[in-house]
């Protein structure tokens, strides 16, 4: 049973993981989301938004402006834990490994932050599975046209036709057990250094 | 949380020539440095031990990590050893301080529009007279209808926190009344300043330094002198590892001991300011570094260095003896701290939580014990002396609203 009425922020630098964090949530019926993409006087506005769940980037350096309001004085409106219950590793860890933070008001039940923080958790994972494929399909696009230039080269430097050129960066690559990218790195910096 | 045996299963060994392979977490600051040393150095292979050091974004990362047995030890805050065995709001890590790593470091820096409402602040090394300063100061806003100042510290349960408001309640200021206190992480402070959401920040070496060399700081105090000769940093260790693998414990404290050493001959100055220079380190020019060990200050942009005794110190003995060894009154003296200003309740949960993590006892079995100390006290500046024997008597004291009874004014 998904507690639509629970007041959501969440706090990241990232604006597309935090419009994916969002959107899937506004999917789940949670109306209430609000986003901080800025850490400029955090405190302040966290007072003055009042959230009942904090959603936090783990790498932001803010994460220790938060920890103010986990103190009992009187400065502190509303205390918070990170958490719901100490005995949930389960869910602490996948919260870390994601890389995300959660702070809820205390005293609000497991069973009604639990949906948020696996919606949250699984969002985050596919954001980092999104951009570590990017990251893959940029690096395969670079290595391409590297050994194109690599190609060319041999091509120049041996008169070889381009299937030629290919094969014995293969071969290369095959004999001292490297990636074709990296042998045709080579070439182009050896290239580079005679040519 | 995670059993010590699953951990045993997953933690890689014998991968380095036999080496016990340990995780410590770290914050980019000048005292990460006997980590570094003892890893690159090679005391810590000497001992037996390759050490992954892995640097963290905020302190609450460092604590959380620790829970979740990420990580074998930490460097820690020195009262977050206390604050996270009592939990407070927060997941109970059970920690203890078997090592300190350095005393003093830290430094309040203002923005340059505070600095020039007074010709005359009193002396870097001079809390009295600084303090004296800004109660005028702070008194001179109010009458002027002002916002109060916004001071920054870099968490809740730092020493920087700790220093700020016992150094303002002792100048008879209210640390939450006549000031605002916030917290800011260092990476931030030169912009949080230069747009005038903070007026001052107490941080640690070398981000004082940094915010004077971008032209948008001007250091005011040494706030060391706050409270002189106590932990500022230590190697918080998981409890459950010190209990199972003291050996691996013993040879980083021994690693650790041979690092302080090394890093508290000033000979080796300029090697240790390239080490921590680097970006995957601490990440600040070296000359910058180079000040922060030797402990000279530069004020102001351009300034003459100003050479402040003591400033930073990471190995031998000080006036409170030998200066990695943990001292339960210093532990006291952080819960008294937190007990004053309302971080917790319980009087005697936070003192017992600061006699296990700060108990000697495994520096002791590792090292000669030194003679038994005559007293077993802290003295902070103003003359507040803290006595271990009776922390309660110091508290009753020292109730948090001073604005009365202004020590120094």
């Amino acid at each position: 049973m998904v507690d639509v009425t629970l007041k959501i922020l969440v706090i990241d630098e990232n604006p597309v993981r935090s419009a994916i964090l969002e959107e899937g949530l506004r999917d789940s019926g949670y109306a209430d989301v609000v986003r901080l993409d800025t850490t400029h006087e955090l405190l302040r506005r966290i007072y003055q938004i009042d959230p009942d769940v904090i959603l936090m980037d783990l790498a932001d350096p803010s994460r220790d402006v938060l920890e103010q309001m986990f103190q009992v004085s009187r400065m502190v409106k509303r205390p918070v834990a990170m958490f719901v219950d100490q005995s949930d590793t389960a869910m602490i860890e996948a919260s870390v490994d994601a890389g995300v933070s959660a702070y809820i008001v205390d005293g609000l039940r497991k069973e009604r932050v639990k949906p948020i923080l696996d919606m949250t958790v699984s969002r985050f994972n596919a954001f980092e599975r999104l951009s570590r494929e990017l990251d893959q399909a940029r690096t395969e696009l670079a290595d391409r046209k590297l050994i194109e230039r690599a190609k060319g080269i041999l091509m120049k430097s041996r008169g070889v036709g381009e299937d030629e050129a290919y094969a014995l960066l293969r071969k290369t690559a095959m004999n001292e057990k490297k990636k074709l990218a990296e042998i045709a790195q080579s070439v182009v910096t050896a290239a580079q250094l005679f040519g | 949380m995670v059993s010590e045996a699953t951990l045993d299963l997953v933690r890689p060994r014998a991968a380095d020539h036999g080496l016990e392979r340990l995780r410590i977490g770290f914050i980019p600051l000048v005292d990460c440095a006997p980590l570094v040393v003892a890893r690159d150095l090679g005391f810590a292979a000497a001992e037996g031990l390759a050490l992954d050091l892995v640097r963290e974004t905020s302190w609450a990362n460092i604590r959380d990590r620790i829970v979740l047995g990420h990580f074998d030890a930490a460097h820690m805050l020195a009262p977050m050893a206390v604050a996270a065995r009592l939990g407070l709001g927060h997941l109970v890590a059970p920690v203890v301080a078997p090592w300190i790593l350095n005393h003093g470091g830290n430094s309040l820096a203002v923005s340059a529009s505070l600095r020039a409402a007074v010709d005359d602040w009193g002396g870097v090394e001079d809390p009295a007279a600084v303090g004296a300063t800004l109660k005028r100061v702070v008194a001179a806003r109010a009458a002027r209808g002002e916002e109060p100042l916004t001071l920054a510290s870099v968490h809740p349960f730092s020493c920087h926190e700790q220093q700020l408001r016992h150094w303002l309640a002792a100048a008879g200021l209210d640390p939450d009344a006549d000031v605002r206190l916030v917290v800011v992480p260092p990476p931030y402070m030169v912009d949080a300043m230069t747009g005038g959401v903070v007026d001052g920040a107490c941080v640690g070496s070398p981000w004082p330094s940094l915010a004077v060399e971008a032209g948008v700081g001007r250091i005011l105090l040494a706030t060391g002198a706050i409270v002189p000769a106590t932990p500022e940093k230590v190697l918080g260790v998981r409890e459950t590892f010190a209990e199972r693998r003291p050996e691996a414990l013993a040879a980083l404290l021994r690693a650790l001991d041979r690092a302080g050493a090394w890093i508290e001959d000033p000979a080796n100055r300029a090697a240790l300011a390239e080490l921590l220079a680097r970006p995957e380190i601490v990440g600040a020019p070296a000359e910058v570094l180079t000040r922060a060990l030797s402990g000279d200050v530069r004020l102001a942009p351009g300034a003459p260095a100003i050479h402040v005794a003591d400033f930073l110190r990471f190995h031998g003995t000080g006036p409170n003896g030998p200066i990695n060894r943990p001292r339960r009154v210093d532990g006291l003296w952080f819960a008294a701290q937190m007990l004053r200003w309302g971080q917790t309740r319980d009087r005697e949960a936070a003192f017992a939580a600061a006699r296990a993590a700060y108990s000697p006892a495994v520096f002791d079995a590792v090292f000669a014990p030194p003679p038994p100390a005559a007293e077993s006290v802290v003295a902070p500046f103003d003359g507040a002396r803290f006595d271990a024997a009776a922390p309660e008597a110091w508290l009753d004291a020292h109730p948090p609203m001073r604005r009365d009874e202004g020590a120094t004014v």
